[in-house]
């Protein structure tokens, strides 16, 4: 067994170190070591998306990334999304269009729709597809959370215009 | 696309003619911002002091016997601390226990979890390791010596059927029509229901098609694999964490098969990452347990993909010939079908359900439908959302739509010729209460989809119908008034897409309080009264009606109490709008009263328990626009109707998306998905990868249309609504593409391989 190194990382604004195997992923470290339940494992080989994280602001599949390999990075997860007086406004679109039923597949939605919208403020119904099409959901058929999207995206702009 | 909905407000009155206060309104869940914040526990987060990991180690022969097991290597690992196989489980005998979606046979189901003498299955579990780590655990696996005679593997129910077939169990002796048969075979079981005189009814038809179908094993395919943590106390009680649809199906078969008495066994439910009928038998419950009193840790079990898709239960591959025949005038006047659905390693398909669902949606006059149950060398077949009935649609409808072309029939004018109503009789027996299949087909006819004709090269629109029973089952729930005016429901069904809300709006409702005022909780075994299975769409109908009879039994207290308070006759009480009134004008507002609860005497806790027996069955009709590349054989769907009888809908949110949800299952069964096997019985494509359920780029919206046609057997008119949606969809794919490209289909999946070799096919003619 490989020796355990030190990371030092920022997750959600914090300056963050940890001990891992170099064979640990980034998924295992977020969940076993830190606690960061809300991250889930899906499958473990990046065809769910349901472990996504932003990884210096890009969306990651953290089951593909290894825990040694964010030293020095910035990390957002699930846990980090909502503002400390409520919800972010995709997290309340999602429960105001009730685009989740089973609720595992969605903080990785949240985390891909996050990093869609800072790049796309107003993405078309296509748009919300193509980007999400990383993400499975198996409950929903995807009509409930595509519309969340739209309207996050929607209620953003219209704040933005204020 | 918008979601479409009825205006059925003319529909949401309750008993007393007043309109719904708070059915047929959309609030946030109440579990919601846990889910949306990442705070929400699944199993798989579970932690505990002291925790060890565990790992299955899995059969990689389709069919096997074990001759040896050598374990030695791994238990001398430093870390590793207990390993076990089947022969430390309990021998529970042959006895055949209800699950609530089917029966298991104990027997069956102790070797399914750790294979005793033979593996049936690539996947089989076989041995089971815990560590300090799961690496460790793995490691530890990887160097036990399982040594195996590979035996011949039959991997598909026609071959297994032929007399010459490799053998999986020597002492599986056919159930021929309720006889016992001298000699083993695959064959489990054979029945047939009957009805009128078929070749009667064929002579008297003016067109008759008789077809032959094929369905490939597919999964449900729930994103969150199986886990399961149990703790075996030193006083010999064992608490058990894990994401189930049942969590006294689980005390059950926990019990059962560690050889504890049921109250021994605690199982506390987590939040559950998807079921579709896959979460109800366990695989890795008992495990954890007998690993933790090997050890006197708890032990976490999790399951990687490829194990949930090798391991776990998929629903059957199938055959099935269809033959019906009808008259000019359009009335169906015989069918019959043969059907026969894989079992997997032991027997137990849901060839049942499939035979009295497949001709459930129309009223026949002479039918016949025989059944076989038949094992080969997959995964034993779990529930899948509708069990049996979407293989059985699939073949039917398309038959269906070929004598609606022969005859020259519109396809929702044929259905509203022979739809059952209220009285017609199935062919295995029941009568129909009040339903609403008839009422989809309306609906439908009314959308604007339907009346906008479809226009555009290799497009085409697809029609198909399809029915579920549902079922009612037992439930429990409690209900303690708060001092604030708020109500803590406790109730027994674990809760996959919202339910404990549909059930807290019930209670809400029926006290005249809002649905916030409600607080929900799905509790353990300990802490509420039996419940069984998340399944068989029974939760917002069976639960929602014991929410419903906690809330009249808090009625009734409060009634009692203001009539202390106040010093009269309980006679001159009444509980009405959500508040009690008394003879001259004396008025407690719930929250008024709810305050004084606890000042003027015994707290208030009101109870409900049931077994209600009057589920209504479930109809759906769905039509679709599909758009089919003859270069590749791809099909793209443009627009999607789902129509369906709903009785009351509670949420209407989470009924369409329980419409929604399953539709797209029905979708990525019929165009894509299927267990793929090489000549060995090795799964070759056990991954999200290769295993490809639709992502949102491959649909459209899924228009939603609520129909509701009141259940007489519910207080407030539910029908379940969860499983009927899977049902249409492959068939009216199926459907469109014919009109696409002129192929009929006749095998499942239709992905672009097929769809382009039948193009090929019919160019080449």
């Amino acid at each position: 067994m490989a020796k355990r190194r030190i990371v030092s990382t920022t997750i959600n604004g914090r300056s963050v170190e940890f001990l891992c195997q170099p064979r640990q992923t980034l998924l295992e470290v977020l969940r076993d070591t830190l606690g960061l339940t809300g991250a889930k494992e899906g499958c473990a080989n990046g065809n769910c998306g349901a472990c996504t994280v932003l990884l210096d602001g890009r969306p990651v599949d953290s089951c593909l990334v290894l825990g040694v390999e964010v030293e020095g990075a910035s990390l957002q997860t699930i846990e980090g999304v909502a503002p400390v007086d409520g919800l972010d406004s995709i997290q309340q679109a999602f429960l105001e269009n009730a685009a989740l039923q089973c609720g595992i597949c969605t903080p990785g939605f949240i985390m891909s729709c996050k990093s869609l919208l800072t790049e796309n403020p107003q993405p078309t119904e296509h748009d919300v597809r193509f980007y999400l099409a990383g993400n499975l959901c198996r409950c929903t058929g995807y009509d409930k959370i595509v519309r969340a999207v739209l309207d996050a995206a929607q209620k953003r702009c219209a704040t933005a215009a204020r | 696309m918008a979601t479409v909905e009825k205006d059925s407000s003319s529909l949401r009155k309750s008993g007393n003619g007043k309109p719904y206060q708070v059915i047929g309104t959309r609030p946030i869940r109440h579990d919601g911002v846990d889910k949306v914040t990442g705070r929400a526990k699944y199993g798989a987060d579970v932690t505990l002091t002291g925790l060890l990991h565990g790992v299955v180690l899995r059969s990689p022969h389709a069919h096997a016997r074990i001759k040896s097991i050598d374990v030695s290597r791994a238990a001398a690992l430093a870390g590793v601390r207990a390993v076990i196989t089947h022969k430390d489980l309990c021998e529970p005998g042959d006895r055949i226990v209800e699950l609530g979606e089917g029966a298991v046979n104990l027997r069956h189901l102790s070797n399914n979890i750790l294979a005793a003498d033979k593996v049936f299955y690539r996947g089989h579990a076989v041995v089971a390791v815990a560590a300090d780590s799961v690496h460790l655990a793995e490691e530890a696996a990887a160097l036990i010596k399982v040594d195996y005679e590979i035996l011949p593997a039959v991997l598909d129910v026609e071959a297994a059927m032929q007399p010459d077939a490799p053998l999986l169990h020597d002492d599986l002796l056919t159930d021929e029509l309720g006889k016992t048969a001298l000699k083993p075979s695959n064959i489990a079981k054979h029945f047939r229901f009957e009805k009128g005189d078929t070749a009667q009814g064929f002579a008297q038809a003016k067109v008759v098609v008789e077809r032959e179908f094929r369905t490939a094993t597919v999964h449900q395919g729930y994103i969150e694999p199986h886990n399961a943590t149990a703790l075996w106390s030193a006083d010999g009680h064992i608490t058990v964490w894990t994401s189930t649809q049942g969590s006294f199906t689980v005390r059950h078969q926990v019990a059962e098969l560690v050889g504890v008495p049921i109250s021994h066994v605690k199982v506390i439910p987590m939040e559950i990452g998807g079921g579709f009928g896959g979460k109800i038998r366990v695989y890795l419950e008992p495990v954890a347990a007998m690993l933790s009193k090997r050890t006197g840790q708890p032990v976490k079990v999790l399951m990687s993909r490829a194990d949930v898709f090798e391991g776990t239960g998929p629903t059957p591959g199938s055959y099935i010939r269809v033959k019906m025949g009808a008259g000019a005038d359009g009335k169906i006047t015989a069918a019959e079908a043969w059907m026969a659905y894989e079992a997997g390693g032991y027997p137990g398909s849901p060839i049942g359900a499939g035979a009295m669902c497949i001709f459930a949606c129309y009223d026949i006059p002479n039918g016949k439908i025989d059944g076989y149950d038949v094992v080969v060398n997959k995964p034993q077949t779990s529930a899948y959302r509708a069990p049996g009935a979407t293989n059985a649609a699939f073949a039917l409808e398309t038959v269906v739509d070929e004598i609606c072309e022969r005859l020259k029939i519109d396809p929702l004018e044929f259905r509203l010729k022979n739809a059952v109503r209220e009285g017609s009789r199935r062919i295995d027996g029941p009568v129909y209460p009040r339903i609403g299949m008839v009422e989809t087909v309306e609906a439908v006819q009314r959308t604007e989809h339907w009346k906008t004709p479809l226009t555009g090269k290799h497009r085409g629109r697809g029609v198909a119908s399809g029915f579920w029973f549902n079922c009612g089952l037992k439930s429990s729930a409690s209900a303690t008034v708060n001092a604030d005016g708020t109500v803590s429901l406790v109730e027994g069904s674990t809760d996959i897409g919202g339910s404990r809300t549909g059930i807290a709006m019930q209670l809400a409702e029926t006290l005249g309080i809002a649905a916030t005022d409600v607080v929900p909780t799905v509790g353990d075994t300990d802490s509420v009264g039996y419940t069984d299975v998340t399944g068989g769409s029974r939760v917002t109908f069976a639960t929602g009606y014991a929410a419903y009879e906690a809330a009249l039994d808090i009625q009734r207290q409060m009634v009692d109490r203001a009539a202390r308070i106040w010093e009269v006759d309980m006679s001159k009480v009444a509980y009405q709008d959500g508040g009690v009134s008394g003879p001259g004008g004396k008025r407690f507002s719930f929250k008024e009263l709810a305050d004084q609860v606890n000042k003027t005497g015994e707290p208030i806790v009101g109870r409900g328990a049931v077994d209600p027996q009057g589920c209504g069955g479930a109809f759906a009709t769905h039509v679709v626009d599909v758009e089919v590349d003859p270069e590749t054989g791809k099909v793209d769907i443009l627009r999607y109707t789902a129509a369906q009888d709903v009785g009351t809908a509670i949420h209407p949110s989470y009924v369409e998306g329980q419409i929604q949800g399953g539709t797209a299952q029905g979708i990525g069964w019929g165009l894509n998905e299927e267990y793929y096997y090489d000549a060995q019985g090795t799964m070759r494509n056990s991954t999200f990868l290769d295993y490809r359920i639709p992502t949102c780029l491959d649909l459209p919206m899924i228009d939603a249309l609520i129909v509701e046609v009141p259940n007489p057997g519910h207080p407030y008119g539910v029908r379940g609504v969860g499983e009927v949606p899977i049902v249409p969809p492959p068939a009216a794919l199926a459907n469109a593409i014919y009109r696409a490209v002129g192929v009929r289909m006749h095998q499942l999946p239709m992905s672009p391989p097929r769809v382009l070799h039948e193009i090929l096919r019919k160019a080449a003619k």
